[in-house]
């Protein structure tokens, strides 16, 4: 089988590529695409150099803030965004951990006020010694990047 | 929000720090001042505790203010299902600061973030307890005349204990030396140890109590649970071996002073009590001075 995937070229929208094959589903509810009624493909076990087995989501006539697509770097910080204009990428956008995540990340300890009562997820992206922590806000529970729990 | 609230130690700066702790010296010279005369407080106890209860309510009744709250959430209406926000809005409505204690973790950073009057933390689960990190270093302070350059041992459950943790992270402005005393399965968590390297303080780690403190100006006692330990056998064991006696203190410097949260179970013995290195009383009893001078900062009622 060819490397192309069988699905018609993205006139306008948005395509993330590159996305290890295991966290495509968490991008896909990271952004709420299950609610999303714009077209969108979705691919997943592709063959990749790069990371082995990857996934690939296209999304029509969609444009994400920054502030969203950043929000991928915390699960896939190699997926590649590109914009697309009239079949052509007019903006292939770096992906950036924000210092602060709201919301998508559940907190991994059990008597968390965030487990607990309606209150908002909020962590603090850290680094320590080269490895990257979040901490949550409310109960100060530090966990690494890769054993974050995406809500 | 209130930007007066108290929910953590290290929401104080050194100088925040020091200023608690001149103003609780002012109190211990002179407990009952009018300052918060006409002030109504809440103190809203989610999670049962009788001591720290009893030292806020002191403090504000001796500064002459009033007190409402519940001291058990089961006769609150957190018992019909209602949310912490709407408690703490509705309390707001009657109290000019809240008190609480709650068994969430982060229940207090959130309290002090929807709250429309100062939160003082009262302890939330076993997250941060800061009056509990002020009193015990009000008493370093009265007992060595100086925060600075002491060797503190930190004894007992260092994997759990919030209080040791928090003591660390104050001390930090004072240049100390720390011996962690732990066994294997309460030893000092990683992150305080890098902690503790990022600061440059000096600390060694052992595993027996023995004489490992006779050079240590501060022994801090903490309490080693049963509940934390997998194999009875190894509690009774370590229970036994983490027991301090009097005899023991014989070769400490004669300006040793043993500290504990409280409450104790086996790891002080009770002839320690009489040795006048038995601090652990009247450490309790500088809470009083300490909570007065908080309540009042937060209250920024302080004269």
């Amino acid at each position: 089988m060819e490397k192309e995937l069988k699905v018609a070229a993205l006139r306008n929208g948005t395509v993330i590529d590159h996305i290890p094959a295991d966290k495509l589903y968490k991008v896909v509810s990271i952004l709420h695409l299950d609610t999303c009624e714009h077209q969108i493909t979705i691919g997943n076990n592709l063959d990749s150099a790069k990371v082995g087995k990857k996934g690939i989501i296209k999304i029509s006539d969609r444009a994400f803030e920054e502030d969203e697509t950043n929000k991928i770097a915390l699960i896939a910080p190699n997926a590649k965004i590109n914009i697309i204009r009239d079949f052509v990428v007019v903006e292939k956008r770096p992906l950036i951990l924000p210092d602060e995540i709201r919301e998508i990340v559940q907190c991994t300890n059990p008597v968390c006020i965030t487990n607990n009562q309606p209150v908002t997820t909020r962590f603090h992206v850290q680094k320590h010694d080269g490895e990257i922590m979040l901490k949550c806000h409310y109960c100060e529970r530090e966990v690494q990047r890769d054993k974050v729990k995406i809500k | 929000m209130s930007n007066n609230s108290l929910v953590s130690i290290s929401d104080y700066s050194k100088e925040e720090i020091l200023a608690i702790l001149d103003s609780a010296a002012q109190f211990e010279a002179n407990p009952n001042r009018k300052t918060l005369d006409g002030k109504v407080i809440a103190t809203l106890f989610f999670e049962p505790s009788t001591r720290t209860r009893l030292s806020f309510e002191t403090a504000v009744i001796r500064l002459g203010g009033s007190i409402i709250g519940f001291s058990d959430a089961a006769t609150s209406s957190s018992s019909k299902g209602e949310t912490l926000n709407d408690t703490i809005h509705m309390v707001s409505c009657y109290a000019d600061a809240i008190v609480m204690r709650h068994p969430l973790e982060g229940a207090a950073r959130y309290a002090a973030e929807v709250s429309p009057v100062p939160i003082i933390n009262a302890g939330d689960g076993a997250n941060q307890h800061p009056s509990q990190t002020l009193l015990d270093l009000y008493s370093i302070l009265k007992t060595q005349g100086t925060l600075e350059n002491l060797t503190i041992c930190l004894v007992g459950d260092l994997k759990y204990g919030r209080t040791v943790h928090s003591l660390i992270m104050a001390m930090s402005h004072f240049n100390p030396t720390f011996k962690f005393i732990a066994p294997d399965e309460l030893k000092m968590p990683d992150e305080y140890k890098v902690f503790c390297r990022k600061k440059n303080i000096a600390f060694t780690e052992v595993n027996e109590l023995n004489e490992n403190f006779n050079d240590a100006d501060i022994l801090y006692m903490t309490r080693v649970q049963k509940e934390r330990f997998q194999d009875l056998m190894e509690y009774e064991r370590v229970k036994n071996v983490y027991t301090l006696y009097n005899a023991m203190l014989d070769n400490t410097k004669p300006n040793l002073r043993i500290l504990h949260p409280l409450p104790r179970v086996t790891e002080i013995d009770p002839d320690v009590d009489s040795n006048e290195k038995a601090y652990y009383f009247r450490q309790a009893q500088n809470g009083l001075y300490v909570r007065q001078a908080i309540v009042s900062k937060v209250l920024k009622n302080s004269k």
